[in-house]
């Protein structure tokens, strides 16, 4: 029997007995384990681009209870390149100003004005289990298409043997145990991995841990759409830090820091969780709006990463492989670009086209980006909670001054937006013959702008593309098997040119599948075109 | 521009002057957040990664 560790929100893909399950044990090009975030993303991406894919999952839906919140720029694009971030940014909220308060004072306001010219929102605060019922809901488009993607709810591997050319799996049902065999295994099983677990392998690097308490609470009154954070928040027993911001449906996020050395059973009981969410609301106004407990949960979180995302024809993505404390919502927002660097290699692979060395280079930059996401909340948790009298210090030194000067107010960090990194210097990347903005240096993945009445990105789908800004329309190429589509923008917008050109009159661009730019020219070279398409599917 | 480390402030003993003056009658805490406080507004006029890294190295070497 298959234990059922969580409730779940939606059931989004009931158990149905297939005929696999009885017979002679069947092999499958792509098994992915897991079908949270990382997951679907993985299966829609390659299922559009024909590979087949089995996904199985232990329950039948997405989990009930606080999970992310937060799903950042890079994010939606992604999703919108699988054609589900519509009813992710429609139903989401977004919030664009925020206060800083230090104990009983309030430090400053700041308003995230947008950056024109892109078609998502630098992030939208949206409920996991939508996120995932919204990919759910594409994959079953995409099915209806033909896309080659299987989903088994209440599937648990419960047993694995890797070989050198292929896994063996054991995948226990409501109908008893049965085996298959997959040529490529992909763990998306989460912070408590099984499949890391019966390989025997660890984490590495640096730990950090502590106790959030979270409230999610429904509460109907006008409360304004604002991100609010404490530092030493001045309620009774909340801990270093403390955040309130909102989730749709009426919803919202609290998070209190409690520590590390706190007794979770007292922690949890209502009346005190109630004394501190009522003292927080009431902080700014003096009055206590009418709410209702949604959702309590105490977690840790750690900082922490496989040593390597690749074991042979097993692979690692999203949380099973790296776990981040959640300050900057860098989770599921790097895990869904790890699905998406893993994607296209892993179609190419299995179509013969790039030798499997090309799935080195997933775990190589994506284990660059798993160590930027670590650092990035290793500063922000060091703001927060400070190890030492110095830092402490500096940090309040910090805080004093961003009340009156505006100098000190970027320095303060309850956490950094989520941003995808840049692969400089990586094997799989050509020159930059262009010497055109940084942002969009080889490496980098690509930001959006304006095209006519829609957006670059949205010209930058299926497989390969070489990009020719200004100029006239360059031919493609051909190498490795591979013929890039070849997208020509005669006449660039002001934003357009702002980020791909710089002071150029006209450039050509080669970009990936995954729309990370492989290399950047000033004038059309089909042979050096052709050279960087190699280094990008075989290496230098 | 290198980091200066030759003499750079005119009346130099009105400056020490006042940067003791500040501190009269301040906890040893109160120095302390003071310190921090100045050290960070000079940090943000300079600016320059560069310096404020070779500033930093200057301040570490005791011998
Ligand atoms: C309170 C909280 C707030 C967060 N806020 C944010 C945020 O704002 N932004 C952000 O980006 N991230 C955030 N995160 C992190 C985010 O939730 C995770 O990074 C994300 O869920 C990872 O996705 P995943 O698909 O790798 O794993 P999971 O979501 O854990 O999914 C793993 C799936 O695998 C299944 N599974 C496990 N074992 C087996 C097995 N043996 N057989 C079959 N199936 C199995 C599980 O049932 C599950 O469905 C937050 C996390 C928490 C807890």
């Amino acid at each position: 029997m298959v234990a059922e560790r969580y409730k779940t929100e939606f059931q989004l893909y009931p158990y149905q007995k297939v005929p696999g399950q009885s017979g002679a044990v069947q092999r499958h090009p792509v098994v992915i384990v897991g079908g949270g975030p990382i997951g679907l993303a993985l299966a829609l991406d390659l299922g559009q681009k024909g590979t087949p894919v089995l996904l199985l999952d232990d329950h039948e839906g997405a989990g009930l209870g606080s999970k992310a919140i937060c799903f950042a720029k890079r994010t939606l694009d992604i999703a919108h390149r699988l054609g589900a971030s519509g009813p992710m940014v429609d139903k989401g909220v977004v919030w664009n100003v925020g206060k800083v308060f230090h104990g009983e004072n309030k430090l400053f306001d700041f308003n995230l004005l947008p950056e024109e010219g892109h078609r998502n929102p630098a992030f939208i605060n949206l409920q996991q289990p939508y996120f995932e019922q919204f990919l759910v809901e594409e994959i079953r488009n995409a099915q209806k298409q033909g896309a080659p993607i299987e989903i088994r709810g209440r599937n648990a591997v419960v047993d694995l043997t890797p070989y050198d050319d292929h896994v063996r799996l054991t995948v226990d049902t409501p109908d008893g145990e049965y085996h298959l065999e997959a040529d490529y295994l992909i763990a998306c099983d989460g912070a408590r991995s099984l499949v890391r677990e019966k390989m025997g392998l660890t984490f590495d690097g640096r730990m950090f841990e502590d106790n959030f308490l979270i409230a999610d609470v429904k509460m109907k009154a006008d409360f304004p759409t604002e991100r609010w954070f404490w530092f030493e928040p001045p309620f009774k027993n909340s801990g270093q830090s403390a955040l309130l911001h909102k989730q749709p449906d009426d919803i919202w996020r609290i998070d209190f820091q409690l520590g590390w050395d706190i007794d979770r059973e007292k922690e949890m009981q209502p009346d005190r969780i109630r004394a501190r969410v009522d003292a927080m609301l009431s902080s700014q106004s003096g009055s206590i709006p009418n709410y209702a407990l949604h959702w309590t949960s105490i977690y840790t979180f750690q900082c922490r990463r496989m040593k390597s995302f690749r074991h042979g024809r097993v692979l690692f993505a999203g949380d099973s492989a790296h776990q981040v404390s959640p300050f900057g919502a860098r989770g599921a927002n790097s895990g869904v670009q790890d699905a998406e660097n893993l994607a296209w290699k892993l179609d190419l692979v299995l179509k013969g086209i790039a030798p499997e060395a090309l799935l080195d280079s997933y775990a190589t930059e994506r284990e660059f980006a798993a160590d930027e996401n670590i650092l990035n909340s290793s500063r922000a948790t060091d703001f927060m909670t400070p190890k030492s009298g110095i830092s402490q210090m500096f940090r309040n030194a910090v805080l004093d001054l961003a009340s009156r000067h505006d100098f000190a107010r970027p320095l303060v960090n309850s956490g950094r937006l989520s941003v995808p990194c840049t692969y400089d210097g990586f094997a799989h990347f050509g020159p930059d013959a262009l010497q055109g903005p940084a942002v969009t240096r080889p490496g980098a993945p690509c930001v959006d702008a304006p095209v006519g009445d829609g957006y670059v990105l949205d010209k930058l789908k299926q497989g390969f593309v070489i990009l020719a800004l200004g100029g006239d329309r360059p031919q493609t190429v051909r190498a490795c098997g591979v013929t890039p589509r070849v997208v020509h923008i005669a006449a660039p917008s002001p934003e357009l040119s702002a980020r791909y050109l710089g002071s150029a009159g006209h450039a050509i661009y080669l970009i990936r599948p995954d729309q990370h730019v492989v290399a950047r020219w000033a004038s059309y070279d089909p042979k050096a075109i052709a050279q960087a398409l190699s280094t990008a599917i075989e290496g230098a | 521009m290198p980091l200066t480390l030759s003499a750079n402030i005119p009346d130099p003993d009105g400056f020490y002057d006042d940067l003791l003056q500040a501190h009269d009658g301040l906890s040893d805490a109160e120095s302390h957040a003071l310190n921090a406080r100045l050290v960070l507004i000079l940090c943000n006029h300079i600016g320059d990664r560069t310096l404020l890294r070779d500033a930093i190295d200057a301040a570490k070497t005791t011998r």
